[in-house]
């Protein structure tokens, strides 16, 4: 087995052309950053709303709601009822919705949830320092959301990576294709060989994203939590930096 | 509905095999997280290294797992098996850290009364520790259960049968009444196991409900 | 000037939290309101700079309706303290310190000249400017909340609870520094506290609101001590309030007596009387010994009783009763304004002082009320 992996992951062939590691690669990265950005454009000021207003909460609870639907069975209805489109579209586009529609639920929840948890005495003392509603948001409330935003953000990309492999089986492309065309042929060294590209993929994202929001998020921030009382004296500890603790993430 | 009717017993006997495939690794994942979980609480060194490995484990996506798996443990490539441990890979990676933080979350209070009790190890950590996490536990599996049954109709694509399979034969053979039973069934699977855990969390914690009704 | 002219505040849930307060807050002044949970001190505080609209009434600055101020200017005019700082968290120190500037339009240099300026105003070391608020103590935090506050020097200061998140040391040392900043600064400032104490050593004028938002009595802390308006007042301000009142009132001249006395490291020689009095080479008090234990041997400070506090001459009939009554040898001892030892009093003789004095009587001053509530409530 291991040995059949290393002769397809070597065979010249696999690498090249349209329906080689490198094309598929590219695809793969396209309708991530594709679903993303239609997710993220729908979700992240819809957030910012609610969290800001405290208005109709509701959205936040219908698409988290959405989560119990198998992404699978959403695939498969969503192409199935677009089947009549025209040429790529019949499987681009039913895909591209139901992967934003999967990767909206965390963004959605990340970004009110991080404008929810807004320390309410640094909101407080914002507008008391007469800061207007605009100011209030985007100078205190979103720098203080981001560790929360980003990472419904992480966790709606590696959800989008791993539905965009499974989309393959609807006819998308990218590197899913190794995976369901190899099981289709019973040639395991393909589908083994798409199923580790996968892998490293979303391992890879994860950790480049995980940089980013490392760049991103303020220090004051980055420290781990700090619990219960502090002391008085006059050189307080300094908190370990490390990363934000909270988690959005469903695999699929 | 016509669908669903001449075919109701294909529906149970795939809801019986989705339930177990989801289900077992939720038992699973359970009691292998305890200790994960105590040993990240106990050592604070290990928390960092065991809540970032199943976080990493838990980007792996689900159908290059259920291929890869049998590389790693063995199996052949149609052995349920492989998805029985993938998916508790995924239930440990969610509950580990949740066990941790469970844990975390017991007042210092209540632990050093235990301990001047004569509570020690282990029987602190059933008698005491643990029944107060369950709360936090629960949230936990919950969160896995629902995303478990998600994700266990896709190993219909290794050709592991359960729910999924009226998902892909639906689609295949583009019988809507299939793919729609395929959809609600899972749905309510979900739903089902959800309502099991909530309920069993009750009933491990009343004292959770004596302090509701005073509010 | 800040004037509460019948302010009532009613929540949308029918609570009245704030009802018909009229008060002024006097220019250059510390106004405290104080009062149990639920007495709407907070609220009205918040009302001033509209972080809460009154219902009904008006509050008045400097005979300009607030009500027809733009509310972010109104705010920007005016610093704001609250309990657990509010500390922006993804800001440095400087930068939180420097918001209000940063939001009039000053550019960036003279915010981070006037920041740095502050910092160290309010005490803190130069070094902790790039500091984020979680590396902070809950003082230091505290601090910084109160030199973002007075950034922009606005003439008003309200400041909600800023003490009662930090331990007691630290508290008194805030406030200690919070009234010698006020003294060079002279804001006005309206502070909020349910600390009794806390109003009565840091308001120059104290208003008293019990549940349901109404004022119960306003006056000087001395005043309110010797002449609360009602049971509920009298109530409040607490079991001790004659002797706490002692604080308010100087001493008058005491009978003095002069106080045999030995230098740290001498030996105390022929022991005259149970308690002997060591001095350092200034002749600076700083404890009191047993000559019978130390016998011959040169008084080391292993020997010394510290418990007693010391008295200024020029200081109050607390002051001077306490000395009396802590020290171990019932000699209160009583130092000049360098800290050397004057002599010594006894607590007999601060009594016949008090007794000589009269009660506070009402200060012709006092802003807010007329004459007309001060003997009706007045308990024996």
């Amino acid at each position: 087995m291991i040995a059949s992996l290393l002769s397809w992951f070597t065979d010249a062939e696999t690498w090249a052309g349209e329906s080689g590691i490198g094309n598929r690669l590219l695809e793969h990265l396209w309708y991530t950053l594709a679903t993303m950005v239609v997710a993220m454009v729908l979700a992240v000021p819809a957030g910012l709303w609610v969290g800001h207003t405290g208005h109709a909460r509701w959205l936040v609870t219908v698409a988290n709601s959405l989560r119990a639907v198998p992404t699978l069975g959403l695939l498969l209805a969503a192409s199935l009822w677009l089947r009549t489109l025209p040429g790529d579209l019949a499987y681009v586009v039913p895909s591209i919705a139901v992967l934003a529609l999967l990767a909206i639920p965390p963004v959605l929840a990340g970004t009110y949830g991080g404008i929810e948890a807004v320390d309410p005495a640094a909101r407080d003392a914002a507008y008391g320092v007469g800061m207007r509603g605009r100011q209030v948001l985007w100078q205190v409330e979103v720098p203080n959301a981001l560790p929360l935003i980003l990472s419904g953000v992480r966790s709606a990309v590696l959800q989008v990576v791993a539905t965009a492999t499974i989309a393959a089986i609807v006819g998308l492309g990218g590197l899913g294709r190794f995976i369901i065309d190899g099981l289709a042929l019973s040639d395991y060294a393909q589908a083994g060989g798409g199923a580790l590209l996968v892998a490293v993929l979303a391992l890879a994202l994860e950790g480049l994203l995980a940089l980013v929001q490392r760049r991103l998020v303020s220090p004051g921030l980055s420290g781990r939590p700090v619990g219960g009382s502090r002391k008085d004296d006059e050189d307080a500890p300094r908190e370990e930096p490390g990363e934000s603790t909270v988690d959005l993430r469903t695999p699929a | 509905m016509d669908w669903l009717a001449s075919n109701w017993r294909t529906v149970l006997d795939l809801a019986v095999s989705h339930l177990y495939l989801a289900g077992v690794p939720l038992v699973v994942g359970l009691v292998l997280s305890v200790p994960l979980g105590w040993t990240a609480k106990r050592w604070s060194r290990t928390y960092f290294a065991i809540i970032t490995s199943a976080g990493l484990l838990y980007t792996i996506p689900s159908l290059a797992l259920f291929v890869v798996m049998p590389l790693i443990v063995g199996t052949k490539i149609l052995d349920p098996l492989n998805v029985v441990i993938a998916m508790s890979v995924y239930t440990v990676a969610l509950l580990a850290r949740t066990v941790a933080d469970g844990l975390t979350a017991v007042p210092d209070h209540v632990e050093q009364a235990a301990t001047a009790m004569g509570y020690k190890g282990l029987r602190r950590l059933f008698g005491v520790e643990l029944p107060l996490a369950v709360p936090v536990v629960a949230a936990g599996l919950r969160v896995a259960a629902v995303s478990n049954v998600s994700i266990v109709s896709v190993a219909s694509i290794v050709g592991i049968s359960q729910l999924g399979d009226l998902l892909v034969d639906g689609y295949n053979r583009v019988i809507w009444g299939e793919l729609v039973t395929g959809i609600l069934a899972t749905v309510l699977l979900a739903l089902v196991l959800d309502a099991l855990i909530v309920a069993g969390a009750k009933v491990l914690t009343p004292w959770t409900r004596a302090a509701g009704g005073r509010a | 000037m800040i004037r509460f002219d019948g302010v009532t505040k009613q929540f949308p849930d029918g609570t009245v939290a704030v009802d018909d307060l009229s008060l002024t807050a006097p220019t250059g002044k510390i106004t405290v309101l104080v009062g149990p949970s639920g007495c709407g001190k907070t609220t009205s505080l918040r009302m001033v700079n509209r972080m809460i609209e009154p219902t009904r009434g008006a509050i008045v600055i400097d005979g300009q309706d607030t009500a027809r101020m733009d509310q972010a200017q109104l705010r920007r005019g005016i610093g704001y303290v609250i309990q657990h700082a509010g500390l922006f968290p993804h800001r440095t120190v400087l930068d939180n310190i420097g918001t209000v500037p940063r939001l009039l339009g000053w550019d960036r240099a003279r915010t981070r000249e006037r920041s740095r300026e502050l910092l160290e105003r309010v005490g803190l070391d130069a070094r902790l400017a790039d500091r984020y608020p979680t590396q902070l103590s809950g003082g230091q935090q505290q601090r910084v909340g109160v030199a973002r506050a007075l950034a922009a020097d606005p003439p008003i200061m309200l400041m909600d609870e800023p003490f009662s998140a930090v331990d007691p040391i630290v508290r008194d040392q805030l406030q200690d520094e919070f009234l010698r900043l006020q003294d060079e600064l002279d804001k006005t400032i309206v502070f909020v506290t349910h600390d009794i104490d806390e109003a009565i050593k840091l308001g120059d004028q104290v208003a008293v609101l019990r549940v349901g938002g109404s004022l119960a009595q306003v006056a000087e802390p001395a005043y309110l001590l010797a002449h609360p308006a009602d049971d509920f007042v009298a109530d409040f301000v607490g079991r001790d309030r004659g002797y706490r009142s002692l604080q308010f009132q100087p001493s008058p001249r005491l009978p003095l007596r002069s106080e045999r006395t030995v230098v740290l490291g001498e030996r105390p020689g022929e022991a005259g009387s149970a308690w002997l009095l060591v001095v350092d080479e200034h002749r600076h008090p700083v404890g009191w010994v047993e000559p019978g234990r130390v016998g011959d041997r040169p008084v080391e400070d292993a020997d010394l009783h510290r418990g007693g506090t010391l008295a200024r001459a020029d200081g109050t009939l607390r002051g001077a009763l306490d000395a009396a009554l802590s020290s171990p040898s019932r000699r209160g001892v009583v130092v000049d304004d360098s800290g050397a030892l004057i002599g010594t009093v006894l607590a007999h003789e601060v009594l016949s002082a008090i007794e000589d004095t009269d009660r506070p009587e009402r200060d012709e001053r006092d802003p807010v009320r007329g004459g007309a509530v001060d003997v009706a409530g007045e308990q024996a």
